[in-house]
């Protein structure tokens, strides 16, 4: 049901495709393409796609490339190092996968990648993604509302929270060997954030299915919180009353809230948040202020009316 | 005593090689990675990377420098010649990881001060740079003659703690336990403690 809310975009909003492929796919994938149509046009990958329907809720800021998102990732269950998911995600087997959903909930069970998909309509959004280290990017997901799938396995009045857990297969996933965290990763959000519509799961990115390091073939988006709350290869859902453990949280809470609320007014204790830098800008880029809830102020600024977000964060 | 000799045969190599071919090589390295900043061989974020490799080969020299004397005494190995050489291009390397910080990664003025004086990590860093300073500007035999052995070696004994510094902020910036840092840090310590080990015969009389 997504749409379920408005905002006073259009979707003549909506940034065109060929709008947001960056000068550098231009210049590859003319060539490619060239190449490709002097042949007898023979398609792309980038022209058999997930067929994703635009989005009121798009950014229109320019996405990243491809290749920025994909070599750019932190996935530390494929190590620390940016590269290292790309380096080392191929090896996540994602066929078959499925989420045990469970908890608070009036159909819990092991649902399949394909029965989730399936009735699900998948939309292009295109959403500002704001690390907790301070840098940015502009990521064209594909996905669908997280309350989508909650009202389909029926959440129980008592449920106050969503939980996530992401795989634990240390054959395949090889940096759960080193203590670096206390795997499963954990995250969680409060009913009503899960149930925001900006809220979504994502399968794909660039109207593709999700490459492996960005955390295929299930992750969580949350926009306007920092980005290890979004969480990866989720394997797990649990709704439950009461506030579930949450990984960076358990590992150092005086440094990870919950919350985590992109917030440029409460700083990191150990470096400031009210500045970041885009990635994909090159050796000269400048830092740009960082927004309150990343941009999505007028979005989700309700949800947390009458709390203190310097306490709360 | 194989030891032995593989250890004099390293000092054979190494007496013919002059101390001054590091700092031809030194700048290599420096431009080779800003080279790549420029042209996208770093990455999606080439600031934060040429920030980190500078760093990290400033840290790795400190090491490498505060290796000398144990590897003296321990295995025999004379690399004495070296180390004022690797301690100014560590300097160096230091340098050009803050200026790549200054002016690439924070670039105005406010936002510096502000982290160097809230940011523990930031705070450390400096001080290491500080107690770094004092160091490079006496790294010479002028110097050396000026302010006397006695004197010119307790000065130099700085670099302990300059190295200290060097590995706690590394271990400080990371998220999560991170294995590297730790591993550096750990280093550190274990070439400082080896220069409290009571002095017996020496190994490689």
């Amino acid at each position: 049901m997504a749409g379920r809310w408005r905002n006073d975009l259009n979707y003549s909003d909506v940034t065109p495709k060929q709008g947001f492929l960056n000068r550098r796919q231009l210049m590859a994938g003319g060539a490619a393409l060239g190449g490709a149509l002097a042949m007898g046009g023979i398609a792309g990958p980038a022209l058999a796609g997930l067929g994703a329907k635009p989005s009121v809720y798009s950014t229109d800021a320019a996405p990243n490339a491809l290749e920025d998102i994909t070599n750019y990732c932190n996935f530390y269950e494929f190590g620390t190092g940016k590269d290292d998911p790309a380096k080392h995600a191929e090896k996540l087997t994602t066929d078959p996968w499925s989420v045990k959903i469970d908890g608070l909930v009036d159909r819990p069970g092991d649902y399949s990648f394909d029965d989730i998909m399936s009735g699900v309509e998948l939309e292009e959004r295109i959403y500002r993604f704001r690390c907790v280290e301070a840098w940015s990017m502009v990521v064209p997901w594909v996905g669908f509302e997280l309350a989508d799938l909650l009202a389909r396995v029926g959440v129980r009045s008592e449920a106050k929270y969503v939980g996530f857990e992401t795989l634990v297969r240390p054959a395949e996933m090889w940096a759960q060997n080193r203590a670096i965290l206390d795997w499963p990763y954990r995250e969680g959000l409060r009913l009503d954030e899960a149930m925001h519509p900006l809220t979504i799961l994502a399968t794909g990115l660039y109207d593709e299915p999700l490459p492996k390091q960005n955390g295929a073939p299930l992750r969580l988006v949350v926009p306007w919180k920092y980005g290890f709350k979004s969480i990866k290869s989720i394997v797990r859902i649990t709704l439950s009353a009461d506030q579930p453990p949450t990984s960076w949280n358990m590992a150092n809470g005086r440094e990870y809230g919950f919350y985590s609320n992109v917030n440029p007014q409460v700083d990191h204790p150990r470096w400031s948040q009210a500045s970041e830098r885009l990635v994909g800008g090159g050796l000269f880029a400048k830092r740009v202020p960082t927004l309150m809830f990343n941009g999505y102020e007028d979005e989700v600024a309700g949800l947390y009316d009458g709390m203190n977000l310097s306490r709360s964060f | 005593m194989a030891r032995i000799s593989v250890s004099q045969h390293i000092n054979d190599v190494v007496r013919r090689v002059p101390a001054g071919l590091l700092y031809i090589l030194a700048p290599l390295p420096a431009i080779w990675w800003f080279y790549q900043g420029l042209t996208g061989g770093l990455g999606p974020e080439p600031i934060r990377s040429l920030e980190h490799l500078y760093g990290e080969l400033a840290l790795q020299l400190l090491i490498a420098g505060l290796a000398v004397t144990p590897l003296r005494r321990f295995a025999g190995l004379n690399l004495l010649k070296f180390r004022r050489a690797l301690g100014l291009v560590a300097f160096g390397y230091v340098v050009l990881h803050l200026t790549v910080w200054l002016v690439l990664d924070m670039g105005v003025w406010s936002r510096i001060w502000a982290d160097i004086v809230k940011r523990p990590y930031i705070t450390i860093g400096m001080a290491g740079l500080a107690a770094l300073l004092p160091l490079a500007v006496t790294s010479n035999n002028l110097s050396l003659r000026r302010l006397g052995p006695v004197r010119w070696r307790g000065l130099h004994r700085l670099t302990y703690l300059a190295v200290l510094l060097g590995g706690a902020h590394y271990v400080m910036l990371v998220k999560g336990w991170q294995i590297e840092p730790i591993l550096y840090l750990g280093l550190i310590l274990a070439l400082l403690a080896a220069r409290l080990l009571p002095r017996r015969g020496r190994v490689a009389a």
